[in-house]
């Protein structure tokens, strides 16, 4: 280096510049589409951590035992929360509607005599750590992929590129589908490890490995259209190693794009895993999620359809506020990007 | 395909701690019935000789028979259960062919007035509405209280050919309407977003000069250069879902359609069902990437020259 940039005397203060991140902040919070789809998202994060002490201080109930004698208090009565069924013979007993009261069976019982309400409370908690854990994940590995293969390219490259397109060409819910059924009636046993069939990381792990494509592709595309520009020669003339350069110079460029993904991954993936939850291939008992509720609900839907009707609403806005946001994000952070959401 | 059906091979021979053989013979079987299985099924072999012998039976001889029902082939299952999804997905994907591009076209033309962000927002509900609730909720609408009045002409849940067209749409029309609701708001979407590009594109600043009129312009000219990211979109979600994706759909309302069908031999393990469901699937997904690659042509001539 010659001395040449070297000023006598104290240099001239620089400007303070804000940086990317401040100003992509500073838009989200002035866009009122963003605001309300975090206040939306923040209300029902804090509702649905708060399932525990709904279900133990104010409804008195357990979420998870079947409780069939249980009995609540409807207009200063004690009432059974599985009646007998009123029409034809007779057969069979019926959960109660709701009560529309907090103290207990807000949204009246399930099947087994559960109080729905405190169910889709914890429900919300798996499916959203599931939705949010697996999207962090598939953001993570999918950048992580695609970084190596875009910057290294060659042999690397060509390998991780097929085993991608392995993935992507398969059908989603059919891989999904294949994964579950297999995984879950036996729990996964791989050397040391030893997943039991009920731990919600076998759905996570099934959802992040069949994003992965999503996230990977595109960065990919990315990265190697970066490796040919002048800041990265530039490191390289430096005698900058490899990983230096990934860590200082192609993760910093391809990080927005990286965070922008996460929202809306969550989206996917919560709708992804409360759909194989219908199915029941997803969360298995004891937990319960959105999705196993949908399908508690299936035998009830003509008689209490708030049963499966709840749990979908809390998907449908939780779903939507987090393409909101997912949308709003990008818009701020990444401005070059092609679809823009820009409501 | 071939990796795709190697894939599929491994999953369900190879994972650590499943054995199929112990899932046909059933819980508690006594090791001479669970060895008598492994004979009969072939389970002995070696991994590459059963996956062999397996693609031998499902191409060559077509005579591939169920684990689970035993005797039933598995090929005449997949040619009855092709025309329930092929059905379902044509009348799907008129619907939301229509519902994408009228909603994408109403954004654009509209913009900056409420009719954008309303329709956009409704796109993003669409979005992120799970199909098989909506299709419950359609069920609960439709089959229940409603059903003796407003919706007594909806039949019930089941398929009718299409020897019987009146009785085939209705059958299908709520289906139709839920598969459509989420691509129609992807489309409407993708395409709101490309037309914008395209409005702010110079071929469009020089058609305003000459004094075309805003609704030609549109239509005209930023539309045929919007269409091949939506014709590509069109292509693989159709091969998808001809291939089986529309399962949560079908299981919903009760069509035996492939994604049925597929879905039901997953259940039981039925590995011969399931490798040709999935097969058939991973056919129409090449299929459909290899027409898209054909109609992009069409559409954009410029490919042609590239």
């Amino acid at each position: 280096m010659s001395g040449a940039t070297v000023t006598e005397g104290t240099p001239p203060p620089a400007p303070r510049s804000i940086g990317p991140w401040r100003v992509g902040l500073g838009q989200l919070l002035r866009n009122p589409v963003a605001v309300v789809a975090f206040v939306v998202l923040l209300l029902i994060v804090v509702v649905c951590l708060a399932a525990p002490l709904y279900a133990g201080d104010i409804a008195h109930t357990d979420a998870f035992r079947s409780n069939v004698t249980a009995t609540t208090i409807i207009n200063g009565h004690r009432v059974s929360v599985l009646q007998q069924n009123k029409q034809g013979l007779g057969l069979g007993v019926e959960p109660i509607g709701p009560t529309w009261n907090l103290s207990g069976y807000f949204l009246g019982a399930d099947g087994q005599g559960r109080d729905v309400f405190a169910r889709l409370l914890y429900g919300g908690r798996t499916t959203l750590l599931i939705g949010f854990v697996s999207a962090v994940a598939c953001c993570v590995l999918g950048a992580f992929v695609g970084l190596i293969a875009g910057y290294f390219g060659g042999v690397v490259d060509w390998i991780l590129s097929r085993l991608l397109d392995l993935i992507w060409a398969f059908p989603v819910y059919l891989l999904a589908i294949s994964l579950s059924v297999v995984l879950l009636t036996n729990g996964l046993r791989l050397g040391p490890i030893d997943i039991e069939p009920d731990n919600l990381a076998l759905p996570i792990m099934i959802i992040t490995l069949i994003y992965i494509p999503y996230v990977a592709r595109p960065l990919r595309g990315q990265v190697l259209s970066l490796k040919g520009r002048e800041f990265i020669k530039a490191s390289i003339g430096l005698g900058a190693g490899d990983w230096r350069i990934l860590r200082r110079e192609v993760l910093r460029n391809i990080l927005p794009t990286v965070i922008v993904f996460i929202p809306l991954m969550t989206a996917l993936n919560m709708l992804t895993e409360s759909a194989l939850s219908f199915l029941s291939i997803g969360v298995q008992p004891p937990n319960a999620s959105w999705g196993t509720i949908i399908n508690d609900g299936l035998d009830l839907l003509y008689t209490r359809p708030a049963v499966a009707l709840a749990p979908g609403i809390m998907l449908v806005i939780t779903a939507v506020a987090f393409n909101l946001l997912g949308d709003s994000v990008r818009d701020a952070l990444d401005p070059k990007a092609k679809l823009r959401g820009s409501i | 395909m071939f990796a795709i059906s190697v894939m599929v091979f491994l999953i369900f021979f190879a994972t650590p701690g499943v054995d199929p053989a112990a899932r046909i013979a059933g819980r508690g079987a006594s090791p001479e019935v669970l060895a008598q299985v492994q004979k009969t099924f072939g389970f002995d072999q070696p991994l590459p000789v059963r996956y062999g012998l397996m693609m031998d039976h499902l191409f060559i001889k077509q005579d591939l028979t169920s684990y689970v029902n035993v005797g039933e082939k598995v090929v005449p299952q997949l040619v009855q259960a092709a025309p329930v999804t092929l059905s379902l997905v044509l009348g799907a994907a008129v619907i939301w062919i229509v519902l994408g591009l009228g909603g994408g076209l109403l954004a654009t033309r509209f913009r900056g007035t409420v009719v954008d962000p309303i329709v956009m927002i409704v796109g993003i509900a669409a979005v992120s509405m799970p199909a098989y609730w909506v299709g419950e909720v359609v069920n609960l609408i439709t089959q229940d209280k409603l059903h003796s009045t407003v919706f007594s002409w909806v039949p019930s849940l089941g398929y009718v050919s299409i020897a019987d067209p009146v009785q085939w749409a209705a059958h299908l029309i709520f289906p139709w309407l839920t598969l459509a609701l989420l691509y129609g708001g992807i489309y409407a979407r993708v395409l709101r977003a490309e037309l914008v590009t395209a409005m702010s594109e110079d071929y469009v600043r020089t058609g305003r000069a000459k004094g075309l009129s805003e609704r030609r312009i549109l239509f005209r000219h930023a539309l045929r250069g919007s269409l091949s990211p939506v014709v590509s979109l069109f292509g693989l979600d159709f091969g998808s879902l001809v291939g089986g994706s529309a399962l949560l759909t079908e299981v919903v309302f009760g069509l035996p359609g492939i994604g049925k069908l597929t879905w039901d031999s997953l259940q039981n393990l039925d590995l011969p069902v399931i490798m040709a469901c999935v097969l058939y699937s991973a056919f129409f997904v090449v299929a459909a990437n290899a027409v898209v690659d054909l109609l992009y042509a069409v559409i954009d001539p410029r490919v042609r020259h590239a």
